[in-house]
């Protein structure tokens, strides 16, 4: 495999700003920071036993959050899995309010009654995060039908794992949105591993979502899914492509979980030496490698990483500080009256 | 009152619902350029063109998420499932999005749609296309459940369901899209979770839904005919929301209750009611509450075995006779 220097761009060659721009990947690397930093406190406080129920981290997987949020502009949409905490940080949603969730607090982003598994924060454009495999991707379709008869311009971009690509819903919605012509992107993130099985075990392609796209009449694409430059053009391409009515994208992007599946998983099923190998991948050790060769340097970095590090802290101590649910939302918002009732 | 039959009420209600509120849009299998395999959709795709009326390919799952995408964005959609029993393909929707996306959002997503669907027996297409499932969507907190018996209860529930922002699975009998009734002229809209009494009685309260409200209602005027027996029929309409202030209120007049269900025995709707009535109206009833169903099996294709399992007028009768004799 290629290390990130062999495939950098030289720097003097195309100057201090390509097409990405010091703004923007400044940008990126502090989304990807935050992410990083936000989950690593989630796993943290999970070993404190604060955070309850479970939890799926994208640690090593920060890159495709980032990247596509970075491209996104204001009003389109993310449907995320499970595996969602990264996707509803990327789109500017406070850490407290996930942290919050997580720790199942009320300051949570929808007051415990979701968790971690649900994150959904439509003002950010989150429109929820999904735990029943592929149930998103026809969802995502309807929400990219609406921008089509209303001529909005908006993008349904929708986020899942490589296991998912084996689910039925994941070929229903392929073939509807490219019968329908739909504004919508899917985007896998392959991180080798459907939960505890290899995808290549259980898959009958090598590549589980690029190489069904042609199924659909979609171009192929595959990305390295670990370069935040990489993913952001890939992403620009697919909304553009979308917003002028050309219809949907699939991208599958590679990448690693430095994590198990969820936090009952120590993800001994990995063969030795396989983590490490990544780890040299590690998407913010590329990004940072990059940021250097356009000129950045570690001190504004390290600011960044302060910054970052600071929100996490200090959201931190306002979970813990936080009151829990009070009961009284038990009953509350079943339907749209407010309420629960069923009969008079 | 000018007659129309069920089938045309389905067409009258989405085409009402369609003229009033641009957001309406209607998808499903077969339903725009061939007018729906019941024929109960003909008509609208010319009326209201290719954007609003689309055909679907054969995939239940992309029709019921891209209904509840499209809802939760801002459109009213109408997504029809062919036949009930397909409910089971995409149930994933009806079961864990539809009805808990806005509890779990703590009251962020919205999701007002309708599902219709074909429901029922008596067409002898065997196990799989014949189901009464009502009582599959009835369990789910966050649902809606409707089942209209008349066209005139479709039009008007219907249209109810349409602009009830909650997520409506609007049960439609296959064998009562022949079936005629009077409808007013110009806009019907009903209110969900009502029941009407259709037949006031004295003697005893028969509860039916869809295809049994007619069924019900013969078996009444045999009852006083033959047998001097002055039944009160109600036609539940609405499972969810559920009008019992309309059920307590007949039994606590007839003092004895009767349930017909299409569905198989085994959690239909009516064990439902009956332990709401043995729990809150006990001391009103002089006998015990009885369940008149289907038996607990597949449905048989052969028009003589798929009719000695439905309830019918002669079992209702001879149900509620002994019932009171004894």
């Amino acid at each position: 495999m290629a290390t990130a220097k062999d495939r950098a761009p030289a720097p003097a060659a195309l100057g201090l700003n390509d097409d990405i721009g010091e703004e923007k990947r400044l940008a990126l690397y502090r989304s990807q920071i935050r992410l990083r930093e936000a989950e690593q406190r989630a796993y943290d406080l999970f070993l404190q036993n604060l955070v309850k129920g479970t939890s799926h981290l994208s640690l090593g997987q920060e890159a495709i959050a980032a990247g596509f949020a970075e491209a996104m502009q204001k009003g389109d949409l993310s449907f995320c899995t499970y595996r969602g905490h990264a996707h509803t940080l990327a789109r500017g949603v406070p850490v407290e309010k996930v942290l919050g969730e997580l720790m199942q607090r009320d300051n949570g982003l929808m007051r415990g009654k979701g968790g971690s598994m649900h994150l959904t924060s439509e003002e950010h454009g989150v429109m929820g995060s999904y735990a029943i495999i592929g149930a998103h991707l026809p969802i995502a379709c309807g929400a990219a039908w609406r921008a089509q008869y209303k001529g909005h311009k908006d993008v349904s971009v929708c986020f899942f794992g490589d296991g998912t690509t084996n689910i039925g819903a994941f070929h229903e919605a392929l073939n509807f949105a490219a019968v329908w012509k739909l504004p919508v992107v899917f985007v896998c993130e392959n991180n080798l591993y459907m939960e505890y099985t290899p995808i290549a075990d259980v898959t009958a392609v090598p590549q589980p979502a690029a190489d069904r796209a042609s199924a659909y009449g979609l171009e192929r694409i595959l990305i390295d899914g670990n370069d935040a430059d990489v993913v952001y053009r890939t992403a620009q391409k697919a909304f553009a492509k979308a917003r002028a009515g050309e219809g949907p994208s699939l991208i599958e992007c590679i990448t690693y979980r430095h994590s198990g599946h969820s936090r009952a998983d120590p993800g001994k099923y990995r063969p030795e030496g396989e983590l490490e190998k990544w780890k040299e991948r590690d998407p913010i050790k590329i990004y940072r490698e990059r940021l250097k060769q356009f000129g950045i340097s570690e001190d504004q970095m390290s600011d960044i990483d302060t910054e970052v590090r600071k929100e996490v802290d200090d959201a931190t101590e306002a979970c813990k500080a936080a009151p829990i649910p009070p009961v009284d939302i038990l009953t509350t918002d079943v339907y749209a009256d407010g309420g629960w009732a069923w009969r008079n | 009152m000018p007659e129309i039959t069920y089938r045309d009420a389905v067409i009258r209600g989405i085409a009402q619902e369609m003229a009033r509120d641009p957001d309406v849009v209607f998808l499903g299998e077969d339903v725009a350029k061939a007018g729906g395999v019941f024929k109960a959709t003909v008509g609208l795709y010319e009326q209201f063109g290719p954007l609003r009326v689309r055909d679907t390919p054969i995939s239940e799952q992309a029709i019921l998420g891209a209904a509840m995408g499209a809802a939760m964005t801002g459109l009213k959609p109408i997504a029809e499932i062919m036949f009930s029993d397909f409910i089971a393909v995409c149930f994933d929707y009806i079961a864990n999005e539809f009805p808990k996306s806005r509890y779990m959002s703590n009251g962020q997503t919205k999701c007002p749609l309708v599902v219709r669907t074909g429901n029922g027996a008596g067409s002898r297409f065997g196990a799989q296309h014949s189901q009464s499932v009502e009582n599959w969507c009835m369990m789910i907190p966050g649902l809606k459940v409707v089942a209209p018996s008349s066209p005139r209860d479709v039009i008007g529930l219907l249209a109810a369901a349409v602009r009830d922002p909650d997520p409506v699975i609007f049960f439609e009998h296959k064998s009562l899209y022949a079936t005629k009734g009077e409808v007013p002229d110009g806009e019907i809209v009903d209110t969900l979770g009502t029941a009407k009494v259709l037949r006031p009685g004295k003697d005893a309260t028969i509860l039916a839904l869809a295809l049994m409200v007619p069924r019900a209602l013969e078996a009444a005027e045999r009852l006083k005919a033959e047998h001097g027996i002055d039944a009160e029929v109600v036609d539940v309409r609405s499972l969810v929301p559920l009008d019992m202030q309309t059920i307590l209120g007949s039994v606590a007049k007839t003092h004895r209750l009767f349930t017909v269900e299409e569905n198989p025995r085994l959690c239909g709707w009516g064990a439902e009611i009956v332990s709401i009535v043995a729990d809150e109206a006990f001391y009103e009833l002089d006998g015990p509450p009885v369940r008149i169903t289907t038996p607990h099996i597949p449905l048989p294709a052969a028009d003589n075995l798929e009719d000695i399992v439905l309830p019918t007028p002669d079992r209702i009768v001879e149900t509620v006779r002994r019932s009171l004799e004894s």
